[in-house]
This record gives structure tokens, C-alpha cells and sequence, in this order.
């Protein structure tokens, strides 16, 4: 039964994305502001979400790899295109205040800023395109490591680093949740 | 927020993002997109992601410009062919579902130049939507370098403790810290 056809997979994926969508309306990360806030580490909206997505999606799909009904969609490890493109992509959401998907949706909820950063994304993917060939013989060349997992990495099980994972972002909320409502108070 | 300490930058931000309704917990949210992930993984095993369909799209956007042979021509885009795909189709319900719960709670409306940026920068709106423009270019054209952004990168390849997606995460955090202390710092 799963997974679903491409057919019936085109009509489910206006509805997940919605809800992606919804929940970053919710969720306040289609607002400049807290987005900007939490580099300024003055707000910890994006990282509580991202971590917790991490955390909750992670455990869940490792369960559901584990008995059958998932597999893994791993990536390369390509540690001069990872590396040097988050840098650069730090910098450009420190200035745009967004990432693409919050981007996206943010420009449909009437800020028109956000609208002109969308322009500004299918000029960078252009320039992307044109940039490719170059890119593919030096930064995507100099290293990768495959398909590989930080328990590949490590030696260590998976379902130990998953239970590390849950030890450190649960530690870290309770501090986060204590200090903020010490600063609050 | 009874507190002392709210900085004028702080009640310039409030308005909008604290008394708006129907707000939800970071936490629930975060949880929310951990449960989506789920679905995806089951039901289409297509992970969450953005920017292969917006280069997709781009690919689209600049066959109208230079003429479709030499969009077919280039190595990326023969890779990467514009279409209505599950991934693009994705990219509308996403815009689509923020319109919608903006919509839903009133909090649809026009902003040209969100408070943070106008307390430091100036109102200027041209000067906003130029580096709004500089900045979403910088993120696409890293996004793809990366082989995917915050979602693709941070949240799908981070739930699976991939190497790229940690890599990834912690790049641009440390470089979004470095450059949003550069951009606010007051002399």
C-alpha cells in the first residue's frame, strides 16, 4: 500500500504542504522578526521547533525504518558543498530574515519583503545553474564522504545516538525554558 | 511579559508577533513537523524539502528569459527539469498553508519593512527589498550548493543523522550568529 503511486502522491503533496505551511504560520517563523531575534539570540523560537522536528521526526522515522515500514533517504556528505554552503546561507538568512521555505510562505501572508527575497531565490538558483559546472570540478570535488550517518561516523548504534540526542535537547529546553523565565521575571 | 527589561526594539516587535491570536507552542510546532515527517517518510518517501523544486522552478522562470534550448543545455537544469512534480506541488501547499492560518486567525497584512530591520536600517523600503532581494539570492544559491536549505538539509537529513545534514545546521548557525552580530552591533 505504501508507498502511494506518483499519481496519488502529486494530490497529497499540496496537502502536506500545506500543513508544513500552516505550521510555520503557527508556529511564528514566518515572522521576520523572530527569525532575526533568534541569530541575535534574543528569541529561541527556530531552534525549539527545529530541534524538537529533529527529535520527534527522527525517533519516529528510526522506529519506522526499523520495522519496515520506512526507509532512509540519505544524502552524500559532500563536506565542501555542506560546509561552505551553510556558511554562505547563514549569511543570507541573517539578511533576508528568512530561509526558503519560511520565505515562501512568508511572502503569501502579505509581507512584501519576503515576496522580493522569493525574487531574489530563482535569481540565485539561476546563478546556481550558470555557477554548476564550475562548482562541480572544485567545492563539490574536495571532499565527500558518501551516504553516511554520524553513527557510520562515530561506530556508535543509532539508537544510541538517538537516545544522546533526546538527553541533550531535553536538557537544553529545561535550561532555555529556565533562564528565559528568569530573564521574563 | 510583565517584565522590566523590554528594550524599545522588543515593543517595536511586539505588536505583531505577541498579540496576534492563536499562536502555537514552539514545541507542539516542532513536534507537528516531526509528525509530518512521518507521514512523508511512509506514504511518499519524499522527505520535506524546498529548494531542488525552487531551482526546478527557477529553471521554469529562466526558459521565459533566455529561451528554453539553453535551459535543456545546462548541466544542472538537465538534471533538474522544470515540472508540476511532487516537489513543486509541495511548494504551493506550503505557500498556500501560511496564507491560509494568517488568513484564518487576522493576521494577513501588508509589510514592507518588518520592525527589527526598521529599528536599525532606517523605514527606507527600497533599501530593505534590495538586501531582502541580495539575501534570498545568497540562501538559494547556498541551498543548492549544500544539496538542500534548512528544511531539506537541517530538518530531513538532521532527523536521520546524516553527516551533511549537521554540517549543514551548524555552518549556518554559526555563520547567521556571526553575521546577525555584525548587522546589529552598536558601535
Amino acid at each position: 500500500m505504501f508507498p502511494v503511486s506518483k499519481d496519488v502522491a502529486l494530490w497529497l503533496a499540496p496537502l502536506f504542504g500545506f500543513a508544513f505551511g500552516w505550521l510555520l504560520e503557527r508556529g511564528r517563523v514566518l515572522d521576520y522578526n523572530v527569525i532575526v531575534n533568534q541569530l541575535r539570540l534574543r528569541d529561541f523560537t527556530v531552534l525549539k521547533i527545529m530541534l524538537t522536528a529533529i527529535l520527534v521526526g527522527g525517533v519516529g522515522v528510526y522506529a519506522l525504518v526499523e520495522m519496515g515500514f520506512a526507509r532512509w533517504h540519505l544524502r552524500d556528505a559532500n563536506l565542501g558543498g555542506a560546509g561552505l554552503g551553510g556558511l554562505l546561507f547563514g549569511v543570507g538568512m541573517a539578511i533576508y530574515g528568512y530561509c526558503p521555505g519560511t520565505g515562501l510562505a512568508a511572502a503569501a501572508t502579505g509581507r512584501t519583503h519576503a515576496l522580493v527575497g522569493v525574487l531574489g531565490m530563482i535569481a540565485g538558483a539561476i546563478a546556481y545553474a550558470f555557477a554548476f559546472d564550475w562548482l562541480r570540478g572544485t567545492v563539490l570535488a574536495w571532499s565527500n564522504l558518501g551516504r553516511v550517518t554520524l553513527a557510520d561516523v562515530t561506530g556508535l548504534p543509532l539508537w544510541a545516538l538517538y537516545a544522546a540526542l533526546a538527553v541533550v535537547a531535553v536538557g537544553l529546553f529545561a535550561a532555555l525554558e529556565r533562564w528565559q523565565a528568569r530573564v521574563r521575571a | 511579559m510583565s517584565g522590566v527589561a523590554l528594550s524599545p526594539l522588543e515593543l517595536a516587535a511586539a505588536p505583531r508577533s505577541e498579540a496576534a491570536p492563536s499562536r502555537w507552542n514552539p514545541y507542539l510546532v516542532g513536534a507537528g513537523i516531526g509528525v509530518l515527517s512521518w507521514l512523508v517518510f511512509v506514504i511518499v518517501a519524499t522527505p520535506i524539502g524546498i529548494t531542488t523544486a525552487g531551482s526546478q522552478v527557477a529553471g521554469g522562470v529562466a526558459a521565459l528569459v533566455l529561451g528554453a534550448e539553453a535551459v535543456q543545455a545546462n548541466a544542472y537544469w538537465a538534471r533538474h527539469p522544470f515540472r508540476l512534480d511532487y516537489g513543486t506541488l509541495f511548494l504551493v501547499g506550503t505557500a498556500l498553508g501560511g496564507m491560509v492560518s494568517a488568513l484564518a486567525r487576522g493576521a494577513f497584512r501588508v509589510e514592507h519593512v518588518p520592525a527589527v530591520w526598521a529599528e536599525r536600517f532606517g523605514p527606507s523600503i527600497g533599501k530593505r527589498f534590495a538586501w531582502a532581494f541580495l539575501g534570498g539570492a545568497l540562501i538559494m544559491f547556498a541551498s543548492r550548493l549544500a544539496n538542500g536549505c534548512t528544511s531539506g538539509n537541517g530538518i530531513s537529513q538532521g532527523l536521520q543523522l546524516a553527516v551533511v545534514g549537521w554540517v549543514f545546521f551548524a555552518a549556518m548557525f554559526v555563520s547567521g550568529l556571526a553575521t546577525a552580530w555584525l548587522m546589529f552591533r552598536t558601535r
